[in-house]
């Protein structure tokens, strides 16, 4: 009964032990440079001092791009993870091998546009 | 599936050219260096699917419980369609490099969009020619504008892309109707019923938009007007793939889906269509060529009325017709690709020297490519012993069996038409003193596509027979 819940309490416990460790070693052993920008209010990248409606560039076409690339694979991917069992038993490896294809034929898009500095946001 | 390996091995020359757009992504990724190694990559490649496909030809199946055809008909558009991209890659090298517009994505789009075309040239299924035909349009769209800092391409690409995203509309409704009125997509089934079907209303009426989409994509008068600003606004060599490959892709559709009245002697409903859009293309192509004084513009009209030409064979609607518009294609790649890559050779930067006079002299500046380009405009113009004369001689012959021989008198009359504006460039280039002052920079790697060009048009001039054969021997 209550020892069945003995093995949540132990990962809670190993949790915060492990939070609180990573937490105070950084403060510990990394090195401490505090720059003006590092000690600002963290405001999502915005300056926090200063007008609120300033404009930002999204770059719509590149999100978008990106988008359909996630996109498409997840049209594709959907069905076929929810039959893979059958298929699996009826082509063996066969089932897995042309999906294997199509995702890298697809990665290959996006590996395209972050190798010709597509995310680089300026 | 395990049980289909073999059909994946017959399926070579698209697997070929798909692995290769893979591969080449990967150097342009990896190397700074794509330049000099893309297009002889694309080069062999294009090669290499060219002949195994004429080795092939024999091995001709139907794939993929009905999706694809392998060997036979689509063979031979494969080796034109490789060919014909071979050359216009040989031609780009230094053409690039003259304009300084070297993109690694040119040399992946012209391979996409080949895959495109044997995907089109192959179909039995009205989707896959939807796939095809989307993939070689929107790579051809990208391609008309890579020239991205001149106004005019970019001015190219946007018409060419509305006015073709408008053509597709027809297309699809013309497939969504097609289905509506026989329930599937399959044209083996089309084919079958289709004097059964051809009584039912919907299916003309998505039969003719279908058509429209396509009369489009060939350039034909009334759905020419894109051509010529696209044709001129374009990049010379991406020209000339339009203008040839492009061209055969759409005419191979037209001839897939036209199966039924070619082998069974089904009822030509679409006759008086065919009729009426070659008529209007020759004559229109060849008189307002007339008055033409940039070089590309003109044989952007030349397009339109060689499209005519090619309709008339449509029209006629016999097996013979379907051997002579494919004769006729592959002798027009080779004489468009030519006299565009010699444009692109004389070309100075900026667009500049397309015009008549900048060709006038050229035989004191450069007896070589003169010749060559004399060569090429009498092929256009259709004077034997050179290819064009026969593509020309067998479509009328076929419109004359199926008893059209008033559509081979305009045929006919047309050509004597276009003959003046072809012969007036030999005539600037020979009997002209030079306007102009400039010294060409020949590129050896365009030569050598002119010379392969202009190789491939006497070999079909002098032996017709040799290519008429092979296209006859793959027909059913």
């Amino acid at each position: 009964m209550i020892l069945d819940y003995i093995p949540i309490f132990l990962v809670i416990i190993v949790s915060i032990i492990f939070g609180a460790v990573v937490i105070f070693s950084s403060t510990l052993f990394g090195p401490q440079r505090p720059t003006k920008i590092k000690l600002m209010p963290y405001e999502s990248g915005k300056n926090p001092v200063g007008t609120t409606h300033e404009r930002i560039s999204i770059k719509y076409y590149l999100v978008t791009m990106m988008f359909i690339i996630f996109d498409i694979e997840v049209v594709y991917v959907y069905p076929w993870a929810v039959e893979f069992k059958k298929l699996f038993g009826e082509h063996g490896i066969f089932a897995f091998i042309p999906m294997l294809i199509f995702l890298v034929v697809l990665e290959l898009g996006f590996l395209y546009l972050y190798a010709k500095g597509g995310l680089k946001w300026d | 599936m395990p049980q289909n390996n073999y059909e994946y091995f017959l399926l070579m020359p698209q697997i070929i050219i798909a692995v290769g757009i893979v591969l080449s992504v990967l150097i342009e990724i990896t190397t700074k260096k794509s330049e000099q190694i893309l297009p002889w990559f694309s080069i062999a490649m294009f090669f290499g699917t060219a002949f195994y496909s004429v080795f092939n030809i024999n091995q001709n199946f139907v794939l993929f419980s009905g999706m694809i055809e392998v060997g036979g008909k689509p063979a031979i558009f494969n080796f034109i369609f490789n060919i014909g991209a071979a050359l216009v890659v040989l031609s780009s090298i230094d053409y690039l490099k003259k304009y300084g517009t070297y993109y690694g994505e040119y040399y992946i789009l012209i391979q996409s969009s080949v895959l495109g075309m044997m995907v089109m040239s192959g179909a039995k299924d009205i989707l896959m020619i939807f796939m095809g035909l989307e993939l070689m349009s929107i790579c051809f769209y990208v391609l008309a504008g890579i020239n991205r800092k001149k106004l005019s391409a970019n001015e190219a690409s946007m018409k060419y892309f509305l006015l073709g995203a408008f053509a597709t509309g027809f297309i699809v409704y013309g497939i969504a109707l097609l289905y509506g009125a026989t329930g599937t997509t399959s044209i083996q089934n089309l084919v079958e019923n289709f004097v059964t079907y051809s009584s039912n209303i919907i299916f003309v009426l998505g039969f003719v938009f279908f058509l429209i989409g396509f009369s489009f994509k060939i350039a034909a008068v009334p759905f020419h007007m894109w051509v010529p600003d696209v044709y001129q606004g374009s990049a010379t060599t991406v020209t000339s793939l339009m203008s040839t490959t492009g061209k055969a892709a759409a005419f191979s559709v037209l001839i897939i889906v036209l199966t039924a009245v070619f082998t069974f002697n089904a009822p030509n409903v679409f006759r008086p269509y065919f009729a009426t859009i070659s008529a209007l293309s020759m004559l229109f192509g060849s008189i307002v060529a007339i008055s033409q004084t940039n070089l590309k513009r003109m044989l952007a009209y030349s397009s339109i009325s060689h499209a005519g030409y090619m309709a008339i064979g449509l029209a006629a609607g016999n097996m013979f017709s379907v051997a002579g518009i494919i004769f006729y294609l592959a002798a027009y790649a080779f004489m468009n690709i030519g006299a565009f890559t010699i444009i692109s050779i004389v070309e100075g930067e900026d667009d500049s020297r397309t015009d008549f006079d900048s060709f006038s002299g050229l035989n004191d500046k450069s007896p070589v490519l003169a010749a060559t380009m004399a060569l090429f405009m009498f092929a256009l113009a259709g004077i034997p012993p050179l290819a064009g004369f026969f593509g020309k001689y067998y479509v009328f012959i076929a419109a004359i069996q199926s008893k059209l021989t008033w559509l081979a008198i305009l045929g006919v009359l047309s050509s004597v038409i276009s003959v003046y504006f072809y012969i007036r460039v030999v005539v600037v280039m020979y009997f002209r003193e030079a306007s102009e002052d400039f010294k060409i920079n020949i590129s050896p790697y365009s030569l050598i596509a002119v010379v392969i060009a202009a190789f491939f048009i006497l070999v079909f001039g002098i032996l017709p027979d040799t290519l008429m054969n092979v296209i006859l021997s793959a027909l059913p």
